[in-house]
């Protein structure tokens, strides 16, 4: 039995009457990356949401390092090494990449009621900030203005924010979304790159992404998990393909 | 880069040297009561600073800042009622007769803000945008009323003080030494509030004001923080109060008012949100403002409120943000 | 129990008096996204101008007349002028602008009218009291806002739910950018929605101005109240909005009305008729702060 990492006990979502989870029960086991996939509306952001904190299940639970998280804020979460990145961009368009590089990574730095050395001075964030910029290509990016970023270096801003604290699950919600295919193989070759040192749920629509990087692949429709296993057992699967592969190739 | 901190040094280097040297000129010439309208606008530039903390760089719209300067003015007036009047503050479960001392009002004037800014802020701060600044108006209103009704302290008709409280070795009741007084505290309040948002913990305010919930992921607990804001805003308004009481030697239910927090609002938007020295300028030109057109009819607000909608609609940062294209010499 | 028969009528009536404050600054909220702290102002005007007009003519139907088109066509200029530069603007640059409308009819009041206050009669056709129960006199004029409060909350809820602009107002609550994508022509809709508003706090005012004294500032007063009903009852939301006023309405009203007597039973401390003064003056906001602490966004969030 291989170590799981997250995982979920019947978890069930609905709002106002309409079921958008139902019943699920995903495993991450320790160091794999895993994609979640389905259609639009399948209720794929609202399971990474319930995961990260922002929305509570309306039944079921949600175990991270055999801890029950269920109702856990997610700041919390995220201290504890539970971290995601955002469908839509979300950075601090107003600062510059060193200062949302710096301020991430204050985050894990204990609390943050320093109230009077001056932050530019703080030698330990400014040398953790300019190692995350090397890793992600954003050196010789560090003092625009996040927001005049162009929209695939933001991607990787995006997903340097998710990683400053070294946490242990990566919740990525669609990554890709928007950056074109150069941007996808680019970041796809990134993400490769961290497999084993983080345990990854990928939520994605680019299927040669998942394919290239997926250990595992769950499909989620209507809400409900039809299927999980490794990307050969996905592709042979007669349901998934009638009820998404079928549509989408 | 050298250039621009060197002219900005040298425009604030000029604002320091005049304002030291207006008492003296005022009473060369003979026109005195400048120092005590000049007194009013360095302590309502530091209201506007305090407020400027939570509304320019925490996002936090508050619209009952006035609340905590009525509180801190009240503190200075009541305690150096009781000793006046000889009755104790209060018996139980000590008996405290009240104080004169500046030093120790202005301290429990910053004690008594923190802790009602605690209080309220646990329930404010649930709420957001329109919400906030509601549910800070809601706040304010109701400690309007409480002193309205506190009879023992003048009620509606407020509390005359018996003289300005006292220091060690500055004469108080003297204007100019009041004057400097007043403009050491503000002085030593933007040093101070310069560092705060220059530090880690002003950082993450800046981050919960652009947003929220990206923080909340990243791993901050933005409601403590935004409380902590909260609460540090509230006492430096509260000490501008105490300074306010001691300058009218005057108190009353009216400095809760909401016109009060609104003009502390107007303030901070027309210096430029979210920088000190623009809330200090807002203060300067709002209440200069204020009394060169009392000056030249009894109607200025008239005047004064077509003032404020153009400058809304074309001055987008502010005065500050005018003076900085300035001072930085090109947008 | 008379007493509070009568008491209760009070309520509802200082609560479609709010209602019909709130319905239009709730809608601007809502469909424009618009502070409008000025909102009392119109209020203001409506009661002057029909206080004006009464004593000039003495006839209040003429005063009513001329109070709602003046109101309205105040509220036309200033979004013309004024507001609609502002929509896509901050909070807070609302905030600063709606000031300093309020600064201006404020003090362009006092250089028209002077400081004193203006009083207005009671129209002699609504002068007297009629007894609603047995032994229970009650003024008529009250009566009357009471119906004219329930009149209008019927004619705004059929104007919403069943007219065409009633949908678009709608639309535009729940999701401005649809509205634009159906081609309805925005700018006339929010002149619209917004004069629409303006016309109701001058009816407000109207009515107003028989009852309270009649001068400058007393927008102001009764806008805080105004902002507690739609916080309280939602931002956007009309339904929100009439049962937020008569909740105010009659917490206020009663909490005057029978705290000071409920303190005075249970203890028979000298402070007790100044603290239950404060408490009930501090009730609504007692009332909308214990609101917001459980639900952040009001009774029936909008949208």
């Amino acid at each position: 039995m291989p170590d799981i990492i997250l995982y979920t006990k019947n978890l069930c979502k609905s709002y106002a009457g309409l079921q958008a989870n139902t019943d699920l029960n995903i495993q991450l086991i320790q160091g794999e990356i895993h994609a979640l996939i389905g259609p639009n509306g399948a209720g794929k952001s609202t399971a990474i949401a319930q995961l990260s904190g922002e929305l509570v299940p309306s039944s079921g639970s949600i175990y991270f390092n055999g801890k029950d998280v269920t109702l856990m804020p997610v700041y919390e979460r995220a201290r504890m090494g539970l971290s995601r990145s955002f469908q839509v961009t979300s950075v601090f368009e107003e600062m510059s990449v060193q200062e949302n590089l710096a301020l991430a990574i204050q985050a894990h730095h204990g609390h943050s009621f320093y109230f009077w050395a001056a932050i530019q001075k703080n030698k330990l964030l400014n040398q953790q900030a300019a190692e995350l910029a090397t890793q992600f290509g954003l050196l010789e990016h560090l003092d625009l203005a996040a927001g005049a970023l162009a929209h695939g270096e933001k991607r990787q801003l995006e997903i340097a924010l998710t990683l400053a604290g070294n946490p242990q699950v990566l919740l990525l919600d669609e990554p890709m979304a928007g950056i074109g295919p150069g941007g996808s193989k680019e970041l796809t070759r990134l993400l490769d790159g961290l497999r084993g040192q983080y345990s990854i749920l990928l939520v994605e629509h680019d299927m040669d992404a998942v394919f290239a990087l997926a250990d595992r692949i769950s499909v989620l429709v209507y809400g409900e998990l039809i299927a999980t296993g490794t990307v050969q057992e996905i592709r042979a699967n007669e349901e998934v393909q009638k009820a998404y592969l079928g549509v989408s190739t | 880069m050298i250039f621009t901190m060197n002219r900005k040094f040298i425009f604030l280097l000029i604002a320091l040297i005049v304002l030291m040297a207006l008492p003296f000129v005022a009473e060369a010439i003979g026109e005195s009561y400048v120092i005590s309208s000049m007194t009013r606008v360095l302590i309502f530039a530091m209201a506007a600073v305090s407020l400027d903390l939570i509304v320019g760089y925490g996002a936090m719209v508050s619209f009952g800042h006035a609340a905590f300067v009525g509180l801190g003015a009240y503190v200075a007036a009541i305690l150096s009622f009781h000793v006046n009047e000889a009755i104790p503050v209060f018996n139980f479960p000590f008996s405290y007769d009240g104080s004169n001392n500046l030093l120790l009002i202005l301290l429990v004037a910053m004690l008594v803000a923190a802790l009602v800014a605690a209080v309220t802020g646990l329930i404010s701060l649930r709420t957001h945008g329109i919400h906030f600044i509601m549910i800070t108006l809601a706040f304010a209103q109701m400690l309007y009323y409480l002193f309205i009704s506190l009879d023992t302290y003048g009620g509606e008709d407020g509390l005359l003080m018996q003289g300005r409280n006292q220091l060690p070795v500055i004469d108080t009741s003297d204007d100019r030494s009041f004057y400097f007084l007043c403009l050491f505290i503000l002085a030593v309040y933007i040093v101070l509030a310069l560092r705060l948002v220059n530090s880690q913990f002003g950082r993450v305010i800046q981050g919960c004001k652009l947003n929220e919930k990206r923080m909340q992921a990243l791993g901050f607990n933005t409601y403590w923080y935004r409380l902590t804001a909260y609460i540090i805003a509230a006492t430096g308004a509260a000490v501008a109060g105490v300074l306010l009481a001691n300058k009218t030697e005057y108190v009353d239910p009216g400095l809760f008012s909401w016109h009060l927090s609104g003009e502390l609002l107007v303030m901070v938007i027309l210096g430029g949100l979210g920088s000190i020295y623009g809330a200090v300028i807002g203060a300067i030109v709002y209440l200069l403002l204020e009394q060169i057109l009392s000056a030249y009819t009894e109607h200025w607000m008239f005047y004064l409120g077509p003032i404020l909608i153009f400058v809304v609609i074309f001055a987008r940062n502010g005065l500050y943000g005018l003076l900085q294209k300035r001072l930085n010499g090109h947008a | 129990m008379l007493l509070f028969i009568e008491q209760v009528l009070n309520g509802l009536q200082l609560g479609f008096m709010l209602f019909l404050l709130s319905a239009g600054l709730t809608l601007v909220f809502g469909v424009m996204n618009l502070i409008n702290l000025a909102h009392g102002s119109f209020y203001m005007v409506g009661a002057y101008v029909a206080a004006t007009v009464m004593q000039a003519t003495g006839s209040f139907l003429l005063a009513l007349l001329v109070g709602l088109i003046m109101a309205g066509l105040c509220g036309l200029l200033v979004e013309v002028i004024v507001l609609r530069h502002l929509y896509k603007r901050d909070h807070l640059d609302q905030v600063l602008a709606t000031f300093g409308l309020i600064l201006f009819f404020n003090e362009g009041t006092r250089m028209i009218w002077g400081r004193q206050p203006l009083f207005m009669q009671v129209p002699e056709l609504f002068s007297g009291s009629v007894e609603i129960l047995p032994g229970i006199p009650y003024p008529v004029y009250r009566l009357l806002i009471i119906v004219t409060g329930l009149l209008v909350a019927t004619g705004l809820y059929l104007l919403i739910n069943h007219t065409r602009l009633g949908m678009r107002i709608r639309a535009g609550a729940s999701n401005r950018s649809m509205i634009a994508a159906l081609g309805v022509n925005i700018r006339w809709l929010y002149s619209l929605v917004f004069a629409l508003g303006a016309l109701l706090a001058g009816f407000a005012g109207v009515m107003a101005a028989p009852l309270f004294a009649v001068e400058s500032g007393m927008g102001e007063s009764i806008l805080i109240l105004t902002f507690v009903v739609i916080v309280i009852g939602g931002i956007g939301s009309v339904k929100g909005a009439l049962l937020g006023a008569l909740l105010v309405g009659l917490v206020d009203t009663l909490g005057r009305a029978f705290l000071p007597d409920l303190l005075q039973w249970m203890s028979a401390s000298d402070n007790a008729n100044s603290i239950a003064a404060s408490l009930s003056s501090m009730g609504i906001y007692l009332l909308m702060a214990a609101i917001l602490a459980f639900k952040p966004r009001g009774l029936f969030p909008a949208g």
